[in-house]
């Protein structure tokens, strides 16, 4: 059986732990690092707000209700004819969906101004970044800069970054919790992204959809990198012996394990199109063991 | 000879399952061998298995319902002891066994738990409530039961015969077609489901038909109890919703079994389709649930506090739209699957519209409370336990309904804390309250107070401290379905919610507690005169246990709350209404086709899932063969002379009179 | 108030003037024939629902076709002709066979209900063939998706033409046996029901399957 290229000697630049540098702490969407979580947790505790001011009262009332209205105590008043009041019917129904009215302005609005295929308003031109989901790792393309990662991504602080997105196997979701919106990778599909960092960190992803025995495996970093720090990671990347052709990627994609921390030094172009097209298939094969056991 | 069946089906190198399914095949034996030597088999078959009488057949629901409510507890005590345990570790469960745990624990708990009590407490109630001597169909009753039965089988057998599915309790293409599934665990799924699924949808039928053609005179729709308005939409959801069901799970059978091409990776398959197929059924499947819960506390709660029901035309409504409603909202179960903004913001705004209706309930429970003499019985309690903790579940899913904040949220343990919120403090709650509240109709005793307290209690205390830890994992990042994990910040989340099940184990431990003492107690907790709660609806004119013709007499509905009226007449005038003259009752004949169908149907589904085709052949042959002769009997009903009638509705008269006379000084009215 | 204002009277529905009719409002339970047909019914609508989800599952993988043949290139319109007239024929054919039943004439009811069973059994048949060919010209499910969806929607309705004709022969075995008892004729009643169903189905599946969509 021939040995998938990657399982060999890997390079210098491919650090196999990524405890190298240290995660930021995972405070997901309590703790937004760039403008598309900041948007989403401001929506999220928005609506939060208006829905308390329906339920506290609420709760309060359930308690209080049912503690004066209890059946010892002789100092409520007893109402057994009263089950209909035009005044509260109008309150009940009135209050709600004067909430609902609100809160459907905020989806509309946050739904299209926060679509995560929308570009960020940013002038700044975007690097692009392809993903493919295998069984069970992370593959990411920089078809500008050439180079390619499994497990660990890189964005620059200056510029957005545009996801294009698809899976050589099974569904998965494509999620860093700090920096904002989750988005399936489909096979035969493509979906769009649209992220960025605000400050230099360190963060956790991972994948969102449950996809197999490696599913909690897949986690990756997404290291966010002042502009300076970007270039040498590229030009790093760019050192790595290991070229992303075809071959290479069926190797990837046929061997069902996890996978350490990778870089490609050269990639073909097309590939990631031929993948989201269909147009390169690799069959699943049997499952193997993690490449790398837990840290 | 027996396809892919071999002696390695059975899991001979994992001790968990071979131990778990070798105590339970050995009790189940036991159990067997002592009803067999002590004589109880004819009983059982007579007066249960082959009984077509929807209150027995309601109890058995509930009986198999709560038998699996335990089984999938102790898969969650498995989960969350797992990742208690696997923060940079591996655990005791590894991941194929782990993935089966999950799946199993909610395919089992939605299908064969919550389902089966719902529909337990819909068929031993919405009969007695509409004042009717039993369902459209008996005998279908009977097969939906026995069918219902057979997928739950078929679900445990997997434990120790092969596998179960490890795709989650939904089948997601294409992790669930052959390439990424080729072994058993998804066929055991796919069969279960789609036998019991018919089973379900023979209920939905029967109920429709039952609630708009079969009531007693003068019962027309507004003056129906709440639990039967609920009933009927929950019905209508299941015969609207369940054929997706059915028409989906055939379509990925049929990608697995004859190489078809709906949902795979290859020919054009499009596994997009598979999921808005399977939530246009999962969304009503929830409301199926759900509804039916919210006619129980409607009913207990009133009933505690001495009230009507406040606001009942304005609950109808709801109810009626949560019905409508429930259909056009499925999309966001899969905000972050981009469909874009305009299709997500539409569902987003539709599924705020089912918080509304909602939301009026809620108002219309206490507004019930309001003015009341509230009894703080155990089935109060759960009420109270779910007003507290459900409008939680609410608000959490309004939040969810909005996509931004689902795009951070979605698959994490908020929603997974979310769903068991409204499931646990809806559903569960509503099961145990509907169990305690007509327990005392259906055996003739109440369970026993101070033990149910002691559930209430713990299952509480134990659902809040294993669910409130989980939505702030869900915040910090967390995933579901994670067999390990290694970020520090979750660590601490995940062990609270491992002590928080093991608090609602001690209340489920004192569940049997409590059916024990009440069974041993059950003289001293006797219901002598059929209305231990002082009822306001039908079922409580019948006496514990109701006769099998429920009613001697039909009774004339003049107006909402009938049995409250004829209750309020007899105390006010001091005697019962005269009895008119006693009548014959013709009653169906019991008929063992529920049970032979489902026998065979379980051979065909086992034989479908291994490949075995002279199974499959035989058992749908013999399913045929079973259902004919059924069909060509002469004779299905029997005659209860009316000396006999007149003899149990005088003990029934005789009791009732007796607590008149005790209680002639003790003015109810207000 | 006297004793006969609150009498509850015996288990038969009470008829008055102006009151509901049994089944409707406050008329008491239906009677049984209105109670098993209304049930059929609903389940004919959940029927209808289950046949929606495989045409949903059709017009979604309409041009799925993975680079193979299309409706255009392999439906033969005179076959579908044929079986559409077997169909809605043998609907009139049971429509005959119910009115023989109404009048209980059982050899005309038998020969109705014989024709009908012929006249379905040519249905299949010609379905059975189409089938075959295109499964030998490579144009089985296991093609494409499209071809998948098409298999699978129109097999159900064979399916269920299949099972109805089962159903057909146990009929006419049980009323050749029992006469026109009143159960009898209950399920006769639903049967001409599921028939008349399973036509209506194939005029959907002739209109969106054979003609909307072989035209591309």
């Amino acid at each position: 059986m021939i040995q998938p290229q990657f399982l060999a000697v890997a390079p210098l630049t491919a650090k196999a732990k990524t405890s190298l540098f240290a995660l930021d702490p995972a405070l997901g969407v309590l703790d937004p690092q760039g403008p598309v979580a900041a948007g989403n947790s401001q929506i999220l505790l928005n609506a939060l707000a208006i829905m308390l001011m329906i339920v506290v009262p609420t709760l309060l009332a359930t308690l209080a209700f049912a503690w004066w209205f209890r059946a010892s105590n002789k100092r409520a008043i007893y109402r057994p004819e009263w089950a209909y009041s035009g005044r509260l019917e109008l309150i009940v129904w009135g209050i709600p969906l004067l909430v609902i009215l609100f809160l459907s302005g905020v989806t509309w609005i946050g739904s299209h101004d926060l679509d995560p295929a929308r570009p960020l308003a940013e002038e700044a031109k975007p690097v692009e970044i392809q993903v493919v989901s295998l069984d069970w790792k992370w593959l990411f393309i920089y078809p500008d800069e050439g180079v390619a990662s499994v497990n660990e991504i890189a964005l620059p602080t200056d510029r957005p970054a545009h996801f294009s997105l698809t899976s050589a196997t099974v569904m998965n979701m494509f999620f860093v919790p700090q920096l904002g919106s989750m988005i399936a990778t489909m096979n035969g599909m493509a979906t769009q992204l649209n992220l960025k960092a605000d400050r230099p960190g360190n963060y956790h992803g991972q994948s969102a959809q449950f996809s197999g025995a490696g599913f909690s495996d897949m986690h990756f970093v997404l290291r966010a990198l002042a502009p300076d720090s970007f270039t040498q990671w590229t030009a790093e990347a760019r050192k790595s012996r290991l070229a992303l052709d075809e071959s290479e990627y069926l190797a990837l994609a046929r061997a069902r394990a996890t996978s350490p921390t990778l870089f490609y030094g050269s990639i073909d172009r097309a590939l990631f199109e031929r993948i989201a097209a269909r147009r390169l298939t690799s069959e699943a094969g049997p499952i193997s063991a993690p490449a790398r056991t837990m840290e | 000879m027996f396809g892919k069946l071999t002696i390695n089906a059975i899991p001979w190198d994992q001790p968990i399952p071979l131990i778990a399914g070798a105590v339970v095949g050995l009790t189940l034996l036991a159990v067997f061998i002592w009803v067999v030597i002590k004589g109880h088999l004819p009983y059982l078959w007579r007066a249960w298995i082959t009984s077509v009488d929807h209150k027995r057949i309601g109890v058995m629901y509930v009986l198999l319902g709560l038998v699996m409510l335990l089984r999938g507890f102790i898969d969650a005590v498995m989960m969350r002891s797992q990742q208690a345990l696997a923060y940079r570790a591996p655990g005791y469960l590894p991941p194929h066994h782990y993935d089966q745990i999950f799946s199993a624990h909610g395919t089992i708990m939605i299908f064969f738990a919550a389902m089966p009590i719902m529909i337990g407490l819909m068929n031993f109630a919405v009969p007695l409530q509409l004042g009717v001597r039993d369902v459209a169909f008996p005998t279908l009753n009977s097969t939906s039961f026995w069918l219902t039965a057979t997928g739950a089988l078929l679900v445990n057998i997997s434990l120790v015969v092969g596998e179960f599915a490890q795709t989650g309790w939904l089948p997601y293409p294409p992790l669930s077609e052959l390439p990424y599934s080729p072994g058993v665990g998804v066929d055991y799924y796919l069969w279960a489901l789609l036998i019991s699924g018919a089973g379900t949808l023979m209920t939905g039928i029967n109920f429709v038909t039952t609630i708009l053609k079969m009531r007693a005179p003068g019962m027309r729709y507004m003056r129906m109890s709440m639990f039967c308005w609920t009933a009927l939409a929950s019905n209508l959801l299941i015969v609207a919703a369940f054929p997706i069901l059915t028409a989906t799970l055939i379509m990925l059978v049929l990608d697995r079994y004859l190489g078809f091409h709906f949902f795979g990776n290859e020919g054009g398959g499009n596994m997009a389709l598979f999921i808005n197929l399977i939530w246009a059924w999962g969304h009503p499947e929830v409301y199926i649930l759900v509804l039916p819960a919210f006619g129980i506390f409607s009913e207990v709660i009133s009933t505690f506090s001495g009230k009507p029901l406040f606001g009942y035309r304005s609950m109808v409504i709801a109810t009626l739209g949560i019905c409508l409603i429930s259909f056009i909202v499925w999309l966001h179960h899969f905000f972050t699957m981009g469909a874009g903004s305009d299709v997500n913001a539409v569902f987003g705004i539709a599924t705020s519209v089912i918080g509304l209706v909602t939301g009026v309930k809620i108002f219309n429970w206490l507004f019930t409370m309001y003015g009341g003499r509230i009894r703080f019985k155990t089935p109060m309690l759960w009420s109270l336990g779910f007003l507290v903790t459900f409008v939680i579940g609410g608000m959490t899913g309004m939040l969810l309904a909005v996509p931004p904040a689902d795009f951070e949220l979605h698959n994490s343990l908020f929603l997974v804390a979310h769903f068991h919120n409204v499931i646990i403090s809806g559903v569960v709650f509503a099961g145990f309250a509907g169990v305690v509240y007509w327990f005392p109709k259906a055996f003739g005793f109440r369970l026993h107070e101070g033990w149910g307290k002691a559930v209430f209690w713990c299952t509480l205390v134990g659902f809040c401290v294993t669910f409130f830890p989980l939505y702030v994992a869900g915040l910090l990042g967390m995933t579901r379905r994670l067999q390990h994990y290694d970020v520090a910040e979750w660590r601490p989340w995940v062990l609270a919610a491992a002590v928080g099940v093991a608090i609602s184990g001690v209340g489920m431990l004192c569940q049997i507690v409590q059916l024990v003492v009440s069974i041993r107690d059950r003289v001293a907790l006797r219901d002598e005169t059929g209305d231990p709660w002082d009822g306001r609806s039908l079922e409580w004119a019948t006496a514990s246990p109701p006769p099998a013709f429920n009613f001697a007499f039909l009774p004339d509905v003049k107006g909402e709350e009938p049995y409250w009226a004829m209750k309020q007449r007899a105390i006010e005038t001091q005697h019962l209404a005269a009895a008119g003259e006693y009548q014959a009752i013709t009653m169906p004949k019991n008929s063992a086709t529920g049970f032979m169908t489902a026998f065979f149907a379980t051979v065909t589904g086992f034989g479908l899932t291994w490949h075995i085709w002279w199974m499959v052949g035989a058992g749908l042959v013999l399913a045929y063969a079973g259902f004919v002769w059924f069909a060509w009997r002469d004779e299905d009903e029997y005659a209860i002379p009316a000396s006999e009638v007149q003899r149990i509705d005088g003990e029934r008269r005789r009791a009732r009179e007796e607590w008149l006379a005790r209680n002639a000084n003790v003015s109810e009215a207000a | 108030m006297t004793a006969t204002e609150t009498l509850t009277l015996p288990g038969a529905p009470r008829v008055q003037a102006g009151a509901d009719a049994p089944g409707h409002g406050e008329g008491g339970p239906a009677s049984k024939r209105v109670i098993v047909g209304y049930g059929f019914w609903i389940f004919l609508l959940s029927d209808i629902i289950m046949f929606s989800a495989f045409f949903a599952a059709h017009a979604v993988l309409q041009n799925a076709t993975d680079g193979g043949p299309s409706g255009g290139d392999l439906f033969n319109s005179r076959n579908v002709a044929i079986e559409t007239a077997c169909l809605l024929f043998s609907s009139f054919t049971c429509g005959l066979s119910a009115v023989g039943a109404g009048a209980r004439r059982m050899i005309w009811t038998q020969a109705a209900l014989f024709v009908t069973g012929l006249l379905g059994l040519a249905f299949l048949l010609l379905e059975a063939h189409e089938f075959t060919t295109m499964i030998a010209a490579g144009a089985g499910p296991r093609r494409s998706a499209f071809l998948s969806s098409f298999f699978a929607l129109v097999g159900c309705h064979g399916a269920h033409v299949s099972v109805g004709l089962l159903w057909l022969g146990t009929m006419m075995a049980q009323l050749v046996i029992k006469g026109f008892r009143s159960d009898i004729e209950r399920r006769l009643l639903c049967f001409n029901l599921f028939w008349h169903m399973l036509d209506i189905v194939w005029v959907a599946i002739f209109t969106l399957v054979y003609l909307v969509g072989g035209a591309r």
